[in-house]
């Protein structure tokens, strides 16, 4: 925004007045922006493990708080971390997938109820699939039953029930993309004797790379996060997901466990931090592109 | 093609193994639905044309299970007792019943046995005082086995069956001495056990079903339970037997949710949800739009590392967030009370007011980044020329923002402020984390804390401690499924007539 005249020559109380503020307000902001995340990699790095010994930020730095971690059989951190990394890569994928076939067809294909199909599938946004929480727990359970791969504890019913939701306000992100790649390289591969198969699957999908990336991300950080669901489908220690095992870590001992949780939070975090800032200026334009302007 | 036939294939061939796994488990409505998605799936893409319903029905399909028909069947058992001492059956709880106050008939014959097993279930085979085989599980009473082997007058095997050596028995000691085979099809005839797999006596109940079905006795004392209704054999005087059975309960879990008012009531944890999740977002958003209009200024240096700090709480897990700040904010060890109010004992999460206050601020911490991201793409977003208009015509800053900026800004980000509000309402991650809904309420008639929100008196009725009451914590599901309907409703109504006005 350029509707303020830059000043070449500014003495110290107008540069105050006019962005030294800014400046005080920004060190505020991020010191209380920052400051948890601190403070967790700092106790992670403690020797003291206890919640009393971490309130001396980097008074010493030792990775004992680590070696417990993953030498612990009771608490087997390096499987929680691979199950969600199982859960979250595939659950993202097929969500992608299921997810780009729907905007293809809402975006290309003109049938009854498109309009509402495409509302609907925006309203129940609202509808967290954890409100049927109970029903699902219920329902693996019932399904565990006769098929014990796809019950209660597997990852497979797990990443199944996520699938649920796949279809959403992302299909409308997606949609709006879609939209953005012009129809006439549709027609000329029709003229050309491509079928609608193939136009989607080499030509649609390679144009709409960037919104699957984001889309695929986007669902990442959410399941890898996800606590509710995680928590009924897996009760068995070995199968559980890193929310779920970090909650039960700590839930119970909260100040003996503090420094080996604060560890394993960071390497639980670090991955989704990281693909959250490559992300978010995608995840700007995304929100406004669903924001119906 | 060829691509599009093996993939048919291997969906068909998983499709077939669930039919036939779900029929063979008694699982019927399972079955059935499997069917009808394997047929449908086969008609829509070896039908020509219909190509729309090719691209939706992989992810209609998932939908309507794991999200419309989950959200509908807990509405269904929100009119049921499902939960904890009512996961059976009548028939299957009946015999429950027996089995748990079951004693040896004094002076009854012993019956030589062999234990059985077959597909992991466990037989008794015994051997009646006339010389006869005998066959029978946990659910099919004892019949007839014609063509088992006898040694030394006992049986011991049958054709089909694998008999249990003595290491067996030992792996499984549990399991056979729990098992119970009744003697016949009449569940007062008692029951055969054995101790040690070898010999079994007759077993009885005090209980003594009358032939209806709708009352028992305990002969013992003489008291007579009925069938109330509401999955429970009661005496007069209240008390129940358990285990009880599922039944249909009809309203009866939405008057327990509605009908006791008090403190900590459900009128209460309704209203505490409105006020979390508005303040939530109210405050979130003017933080956010705040720093937004702050750091808008060209002229100001060093915008971009400040943009990407202040970020980082939205980028950190929400479930780590709240328990990160649980600890900071414990009041004898934690940070804030140590190090930044100097060792004061500060009660952040274990007083009520005080609590509510905390678990506000947490999200916030949380949330507002994600507003100043959003409302720094807004305000980037509006056209330059109005707002050289206003300065043109000497509108002061103030002016110009209230004025101008803000109901742009409003239109722009009143879609993502009432899915913000919607996401709020079931901020389950921020609360449970953070408090566990606590500091707990020893008057609340369906213990919630203060910090207790829907979603969090849900699953701590459901799945945690011991009483696991899956029918009220459905109702409570339900309500906050209304609640949110009718949000969702008036707000979308009203965006669209903000969206007319400016």
């Amino acid at each position: 925004m350029t509707t303020y005249r830059t000043y070449q020559r500014r003495g110290p109380v107008q540069w105050f007045r006019q962005t030294g503020w800014r400046h005080i307000v920004g060190l505020i902001m991020s010191a209380i922006a920052v400051f948890p995340l601190l403070y967790v990699l700092s106790t992670s790095l403690a020797k003291s493990g206890t919640l009393t010994g971490s309130n001396q930020l980097f008074a010493s730095i030792t990775f004992d708080n680590y070696v417990k971690l993953f030498n612990d059989p009771g608490r087997p951190f390096f499987r929680w971390w691979c199950n969600t990394l199982i859960v979250s890569s595939v659950t993202s994928a097929a969500s992608v997938f299921l997810c780009a076939m729907a905007a293809y067809a809402f975006s290309r294909l003109r049938f009854a109820g498109r309009r509402v199909g495409l509302g609907t599938l925006v309203i129940t946004q609202m509808f967290p699939q954890f409100l049927g929480v109970i029903s699902i727990f219920l329902l693996l359970g019932a399904i565990g039953d006769a098929v014990p791969w796809l019950g209660l504890n597997t990852l497979p019913g797990l990443i199944a029930v996520y699938l649920g939701g796949a279809l959403g306000v992302n299909t409308y992100l997606m949609y709006g993309y879609f939209n953005t790649i012009p129809r006439e390289i549709d027609e000329a591969a029709k003229i050309d004797g491509a079928g609608h198969a193939r136009i989607f699957f080499t030509i649609i999908l390679r144009l709409v790379a960037p919104i699957l990336v984001v889309i695929g991300m986007l669902v990442y950080i959410g399941v890898a996060g996800e606590f509710v669901i995680a928590s009924v489908v897996l009760s068995d220690t070995q199968i559980q997901t890193a929310p779920v095992g970090l909650y039960n870590m700590i839930s119970m001992f909260r100040n003996d466990n503090w420094g080996v949780f604060c560890a394993g939070a960071v390497l639980t975090a670090l991955p989704v931090m990281a693909l959250f800032l490559y992300t978010q200026k995608y995840i700007v334009t995304g929100l406004f592109a669903g924001s119906g302007k | 093609m060829a691509i599009k036939i093996v993939s048919m294939a291997v969906v068909d061939g998983l499709g077939v193994f669930l039919v036939l796994a779900f029929s063979a488990s008694g699982q019927p409505i399972l079955a059935v639905v499997s069917v009808a998605i394997l047929i449908g799936v086969n008609i829509v893409y070896f039908r020509r044309g219909g190509l729309p319903a090719k691209y939706l029905v992989p992810g209609l399909i998932f939908l309507a299970i794991f999200q419309l028909f989950v959200i509908g069947f807990t509405v269904f058992v929100s009119f049921t007792n499902y939960g904890f001492g009512h996961n059976l059956d009548k028939p299957a709880a009946e015999q429950q019943l027996l089995t748990n106050s079951v004693t040896r008939v004094p002076g009854s014959a012993a019956y030589p046995v062999s234990v059985l097993s077959k597909q992991s279930t466990l037989y008794l085979l015994a051997t009646s005082p006339s010389g006869d085989a005998l066959l029978g599980s946990a659910t099919q009473p004892l019949a007839p086995a014609p063509d088992a082997t006898f040694d030394a007058g006992k049986a011991v095997s049958v054709p089909g069956y694998q008999t249990l050596t003595l290491r067996d028995l030992l792996a499984q000691q549990k399991a056979v001495t729990n098992l119970a085979v009744p003697l016949s099809g009449d569940v007062n005839d008692g029951v055969l056990k054995t101790a040690d797999g070898r010999r079994a006596y007759v077993y009885k109940s005090s209980l003594v079903f009358s032939a209806d079905g709708d009352s028992v006795t305990d002969s013992s004392t003489g008291t007579v339970y009925t069938d109330n209704g509401e999955g429970n054999f009661e005496a007069p005087d209240g008390t129940k037997l358990v285990p009880g059975w599922k039944a249909n309960v009809g309203f009866s879990n939405y008057v327990t949710a509605l009908g006791s008012t008090g403190q900590g009531d459900i009128i209460g944890v309704i209203a505490w949800t409105f006020v979390f999740a508005f303040f939530s977002v109210l405050l979130s958003f003017t933080l956010g739009t705040f720093l937004a209009l702050v750091f808008n200024d060209p002229r100001m240096r060093g915008r971009r590392i400040y943009r990407l700090v202040m970020i980082l709480p939205y980028a950190f897990p929400i479930f780590l967030s709240g328990l990160v700040w649980s600890g900071m904010l414990n009041t004898q060890f934690g940070f804030v009370n140590q190090v930044l109010f100097g060792g004061d004992a500060i009660p952040w999460l274990t007083n009520p007011q005080l609590a509510r206050v905390s678990t506000v601020l947490v999200s916030v911490w949380f949330g507002f980044p994600y507003f100043f991201l959003v409302s720094t793409g807004a305000l980037q977003a509006i056209p330059e020329d109005i707002q050289q208009a206003a300065i043109v015509d000497g509108a002061s800053p103030w002016r110009l923002f209230r004025h101008i900026n803000l109901p742009l800004l409003l239109v722009a980000t009143s879609p993502l402020l009432i899915a913000a509000f919607a996401y709020s309402f079931n901020d389950f991650s921020t609360i449970f984390m953070l408090t566990g809904g606590g500091p707990s309420n020893p008057s609340s008639p369906i213990n919630a804390g203060a910090t207790d929100i829907l979603i969090t008196v849900v699953y701590k009725l459901a799945f945690v401690g011991g009483s696991k009451d899956y029918g009220l914590a459905s109702a409570f599901s339900a309500i906050i499924f209304m609640i949110v309907s009718v949000i969702s409703i008036v707000l979308f109504r009203r965006t669209k007539s903000l969206e007319e006005i400016y």
